[in-house]
């Protein structure tokens, strides 16, 4: 088996009484998707925001390309190659889409600190970025402001801007989230073309979704991996059926 | 130029720059002396109220002790001039030395707080300058102390206002180009972007923190140019400069204008003067004695502004595009 592109190991996150995050392990090798399951409160947000570095975890280790970034800010470990998408949809909603890309592309073009030079006529910058709202389906909606954009396009729009600068890892937060059956379908035809190219950490909901992207599932319950495998075996695992699955088919 | 002059916004921004370059023949043609002098204030003022707009109106950073920085650009021009040094070669580049490292210091400290808390702590830092300036006895503690000018000998001549007042608007003039150039650079976008929504920005990879603090520090020295015009302009230093209240105008200024548009601030330098000039007067024709109560006309002014015109002066002359 190839070695992990993120792993963490034995991660603990407390808030007073409540384990939000206990002894949670797993990992993502280059090229799957793994997906991150769980029933309400089961702490796959504290989890993400420990990935993402918005979150200090109180003990355990996040590795991530190599390196150890538990410690690491979030810049930082987007430098190294770890783009997100956001739960709550999270556009700049004052520019257009294709400034939404652009100052995508611009995070990984080297330093910001250049006052003069108009951004906007910077093809180096609104070149890929017009590539990459192609790429997403966007590419006729460029100019409108994000605002503007329908909550399909807007989810779209953040994949877009996630996989500006190439990135190893893609954390999906929920990118189904608030989306119509026809939309999530696209999105699940575009994460799945996607596929093998980068590697994907998937929080979701639709279990459509992750059961038709998935190569491993891990599901979690009340901050603990009670679970972590392939798709069948998740679905054939008495445990997760009785704290998870089993909700739904009741 | 001849482009601009096709939308209304463009007409009211060329027809202000045009005034205020030929202000001192026209005051010289009227003989309206004093006119030149309130005319030089917007300038200078309007040099501050850019600067704050920077970090303002851009990025969203409230800070609510901008006039901290005349005091600063003042009193390093005015300590300096006590002390037998009149070179303005020498004078200046300290003065804006001084304000930009303040900058930096009162920038990386309060920068890490959000909201509420940076308006408090950028207050208390212009709080603690004030006071400090009210306590030197030397240089005239509250009263303040009357300074020599600035020298540049062979090249101009601070005392002629009208050499004076050209040399404030170019370097008004310089300021806005500097603003015009910011706002659209990469620096700007993440400056803008940061404003708009700075967990975006983090996530996509920018240290936001850093580039506010170059902001803040950046439109600082810009703070200071103004305060060292200002100690020109009336030969007078004293704490009265940097006072809450000076911070608070230029908060107004910036909002009145409108808040993240090249020229806004100087519009809102515009009204603010022109109103806290002719207000006065026009209330005493009311009745002998109200214009002492002018603040009473001018607040609900201000007031419908918030209301109405989100975007300032700046959005009643249409669209922007």
């Amino acid at each position: 088996m190839t070695a992990p592109l993120l792993s963490t190991d034995r991660l603990v996150k407390r808030y007073g009484g409540l384990v939000a995050t206990d002894n949670v392990s797993i990992d993502v090798v280059p090229g799957e998707i793994h997906a991150l399951i769980g029933p309400n409160g089961a702490g796959k947000t504290t989890l993400v925001g420990q990935l993402t570095g918005n979150v200090t975890p109180d003990s355990g280790t996040i590795r991530f390309a190599g390196h150890d970034v538990t410690r690491l800010k979030t810049h930082a470990r987007v430098a190294l190659g770890l783009a997100r998408s956001f739960q709550i949809t999270s556009v700049l909603r004052e520019f257009t889409a294709l400034e939404n890309v652009a100052l995508a592309v611009q995070a990984h073009a080297g330093h910001s600190f250049r006052f003069l030079r108009d951004a906007r006529s910077d093809e180096s910058l609104r070149g890929p970025a017009r590539t990459l709202l192609e790429e997403v389906g966007l590419g006729s909606r460029a100019d409108a402001p994000a605002a503007a954009l329908s909550h399909g396009e807007q989810r779209q729009l953040e994949i877009a801007m996630a996989l500006a600068g190439d990135p190893q890892l893609l954390l999906l937060d929920e990118p189904m989230a608030g989306m119509g059956a026809e939309e999530s379908q696209r999105m699940i035809g575009f994460l799945r073309a996607l596929k093998g190219r980068r590697a994907m950490l998937l929080i979701e909901h639709d279990m459509d979704a992750v059961f038709q992207l998935a190569d491993r599932i891990t599901v979690l319950v009340y901050g603990r991996a009670i679970a972590s495998g392939p798709p069948a075996e998740i679905r054939a695992n008495p445990d997760v059926r009785q704290a998870y699955l089993g909700e739904e088919t009741a | 130029m001849i482009a601009a002059l096709r939308t209304p916004r463009g007409l009211v921004t060329v027809l202000v720059l045009v005034v205020l370059a030929v202000l001192p023949l026209l005051t010289q043609a009227f003989d309206q002396r004093y006119l030149l002098s309130i005319g030089t204030k917007i300038v200078i003022w309007s040099i501050a109220a850019v600067s704050l707009n920077m970090i303002l109106g851009y990025g969203g950073m409230v800070s609510f002790g901008h006039a901290v920085f005349f005091g600063i650009g003042g009193y390093a021009v005015g300590i300096l001039s006590a002390h037998g040094v009149s070179s303005g070669w020498i004078q200046w580049p300290v003065a804006l030395l001084a304000a930009t490292l303040w900058a930096a210091l009162v920038g990386a400290l309060s920068l890490r707080t959000r909201g509420l808390y940076f308006i408090m702590i950028t207050l208390a830092f212009a709080q603690l300058v004030y006071y400090v300036g009210g306590g030197l006895e030397a240089y005239g503690a509250d009263d303040g102390l009357n300074i020599s000018r600035s020298r540049f000998p062979g090249v101009i001549d601070l005392r002629n206002k009208a050499s004076f007042y050209w040399l404030c608007f170019v370097l008004l003039c310089g300021t806005l180009w500097f603003c015009s150039r910011f706002a659209n650079s990469r620096f700007g976008y993440v400056i803008r972007g940061a404003k708009s929504n700075d967990l975006r920005m983090t996530a996509l990879g920018f240290p936001v923190f850093r580039y506010r603090l170059a902001a803040f520090t950046i439109s600082g020295a810009f703070g200071g140019l103004a305060g060292i015009l200002l100690a020109n302009e009336g030969a007078y230093i004293s704490p009265a400069m940097m006072s809450w209240v000076k911070s608070g105008d230029l908060i107004v200024i910036v909002v009145l204008g409108g808040m993240g548009t090249l020229f806004g601030p100087l519009y809102g330098t515009i009204a603010f003067f022109v109103l806290e000039e002719s207000l006065p007067p026009l209330l005493d024709l009311g009745r002998k004695g109200w214009g002492e109560y002018w603040q009473i006309v001018f607040g609900p002014m201000l007031v419908l502004i918030a209301l109405y015109a989100r975007g300032g002066i700046d959005s009643l002359f249409g669209r922007r595009r």
